[in-house]
């Protein structure tokens, strides 16, 4: 994994990017303060394949990467628009 | 070779002393089963039977005993964390270490030899003064010292003005030591087999399964097997055997690499650390310089090596080090590191009943190898979370509370 395909600046040294961590549902507002625990500090942290937010950093440009962290493979970089559009349309969990 | 010993080469009934003793067939029920044989999971191994009396135990190891982050870690132990909680904890481990190649019967070549982390910016030197102030309080052996101390105390550091990050002073921790970090898991190993622990290993945890109100069942790749009490202590695969009992882990894996240059002259005394530029350095016995840094930058199920990690690492190196221009890199590495948000470990209860968890380690957990094996060795035997572990446990992340180690563990283990 040394290139990513950037949706915004094309294919960029993976050095110039930084990841976010695991794309989530954000709780409400109002949710109990363990939902908020949940959402801050636990993670699925998937051996498998898992979508991130990750960002261009030279950019500011965030943007959704299916990558696999078994084989280190990238399998699609997306628009934000673009992912939760298509996810809009399956379960809506991301899970493929 | 001395003669005697040669004769006994030439003696066919001369069987030899074997290490370990025999293994023994895997049974299908244990009072406690060890998910995990490592450092963490052979020490818990050893001071149940030592502390406890227990011994109808088995540690579960899927590869080899001790091929997972106790075989790649770079051993550097100390004591000079940033919370109370943290320096109480690593100072008893310390404390523990300093006898344990004595208790074992194995030459752990423990070689305390001064450790400095070096500051090159007005902020480091404020965490170095604030952790030697905890320090010195709780009772440890930590000071900050200037540049004029470490000319002294390590002379063949660049102290030049001229480098992008001069060195301003450091955090110099006199007992912070190295040791032989494979013997240290045959020690314990060969110890708990010897009061009657089985130690499985090509065997993998696969699946688990709770009963209310009693025993729980663990899948493995070798039939299934009914234990009373579990302790899992699994480093980098944590949140992946977490989710077979069921529950989450504030816990990201993620490659720390590591590399060896070829033997020198022995030259470098003390454990050298920079946060500024994500280094740190010992020299081995064998002269190797044991080199590495701050973890990869994203999370990764896969322990390959990366040209990017030492390309980065050399140039730092040098800064500090310009005469190693010439040096070889002889190997390279990395471990999967179980990293959790306030760089301090997960130890204790977990929503699973007798299912207790020893994780979180992700680059410093080498260090606790004693002091956590005999916490989570009293946990298991008792159902009571010692005092000394209490501030880890993962009801902390519950209430939004953290055991902040950053300051004092992001590059320096
Ligand atoms: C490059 C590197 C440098 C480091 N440097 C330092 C340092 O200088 N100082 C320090 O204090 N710490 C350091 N660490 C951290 C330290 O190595 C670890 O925190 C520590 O070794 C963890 O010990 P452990 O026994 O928990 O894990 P491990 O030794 O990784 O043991 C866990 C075992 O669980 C087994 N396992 C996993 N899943 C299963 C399953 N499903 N069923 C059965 N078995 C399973 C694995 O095969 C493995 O053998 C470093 C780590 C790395 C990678």
């Amino acid at each position: 994994m040394k290139i990513i395909d950037c949706p915004l600046n094309g294919p960029r040294n993976a050095q110039e990017f930084v990841c976010g961590g695991e794309v989530r549902q954000e709780p409400s507002q109002d949710a109990a303060i363990d939902k908020w625990a949940d959402f801050v500090f636990l993670e699925n942290n998937l051996q498998g394949v898992v979508h991130e937010w990750w960002c261009h950093v030279a950019t500011s440009y965030w943007f959704i990467v299916t990558r696999n962290t078994a084989t280190e493979e990238i399998i699609a970089t997306r628009r934000p628009d673009e992912f939760f559009a298509g996810l809009k349309q399956t379960d809506g969990t991301g899970s493929e | 070779m001395p003669l005697a010993l040669l004769k006994y080469g030439f003696r066919r009934k001369y069987k030899g002393d074997k290490y370990f003793p025999e293994a023994r067939p895997l049974r299908d029920t244990y009072d406690v089963v060890i998910i995990g044989g490592g450092g963490h999971g052979l020490a818990c191994a050893y001071y149940l039977a030592s502390d406890w009396g227990i011994a109808d135990v088995a540690v579960l190891e899927k590869g080899w005993l001790a091929s997972g982050n106790t075989a790649r870690n770079t051993a550097i132990i100390r004591a000079n964390y940033l919370t109370p909680a943290g320096v109480l904890f690593y100072e008893e481990s310390m404390r523990l270490w300093r006898s344990l190649a004595g208790e074992l019967g194995i030459n752990l070549m423990y070689s305390e030899r001064g450790h400095l982390t070096l500051a090159h910016s007005d902020a480091a030197l404020r965490t170095s003064r604030w952790r030697a102030e905890v320090n010195k309080h709780l009772g440890i052996d930590s000071e900050l010292v200037g540049r004029d101390e470490i000319a002294k105390l390590c002379p063949e550091i660049n102290l030049s003005e001229e480098v992008r990050y001069p060195v301003l002073g450091a955090l110099y921790h006199p007992p912070g030591a190295i040791a032989r970090h494979d013997a240290v898991a045959w020690g314990y190993a060969r110890g708990a087999m010897h009061s009657g622990i089985e130690i499985h290993q090509q065997t993998e945890v696969t699946g688990i399964k709770s009963h209310v109100g009693g025993s729980i069942e663990l899948e493995t790749n070798r039939g299934s097997i009914t234990a009373g009490t579990v302790v899992q202590a699994v480093a980098g695969m944590s949140s992946e055997v977490a989710r077979m009992a069921g529950f989450k882990l504030p816990i990201r894996s993620i490659p720390l690499q590591a590399c060896v240059s070829e033997p020198l002259k022995p030259f470098l005394d003390p454990i050298v650390v920079s946060g500024s530029l994500h280094i740190y350095v010992s020299q081995s016995a064998r002269g190797e310089l044991v080199m590495g840094g701050a973890t990869d930058p994203y999370p990764l199920y896969s322990t390959r090596s990366t040209l990017d990690f030492s390309e980065r690492l050399m140039a730092n190196m040098l800064e500090l080090f310009p005469f190693l221009e010439n040096a070889k890199v002889l190997r390279q590495w990395a471990g999967i590191a179980d990293m959790t948000p306030d760089f301090s470990p997960v130890m204790g209860m977990t929503p699973v009943s007798k299912y207790y968890i020893d994780a979180g380690w992700g680059t410093w957990g080498f260090k606790a190898t004693p002091v956590c094996g005999r916490c989570m060795a009293e946990l298991a035997a008792t159902g009571k979370v010692p005092d000394l572990i209490r501030s880890f446990e993962l009801e902390r992340f519950g209430r939004m509370e953290q055991v902040g180690e950053r300051g004092a563990a992001a590059v320096g283990h």
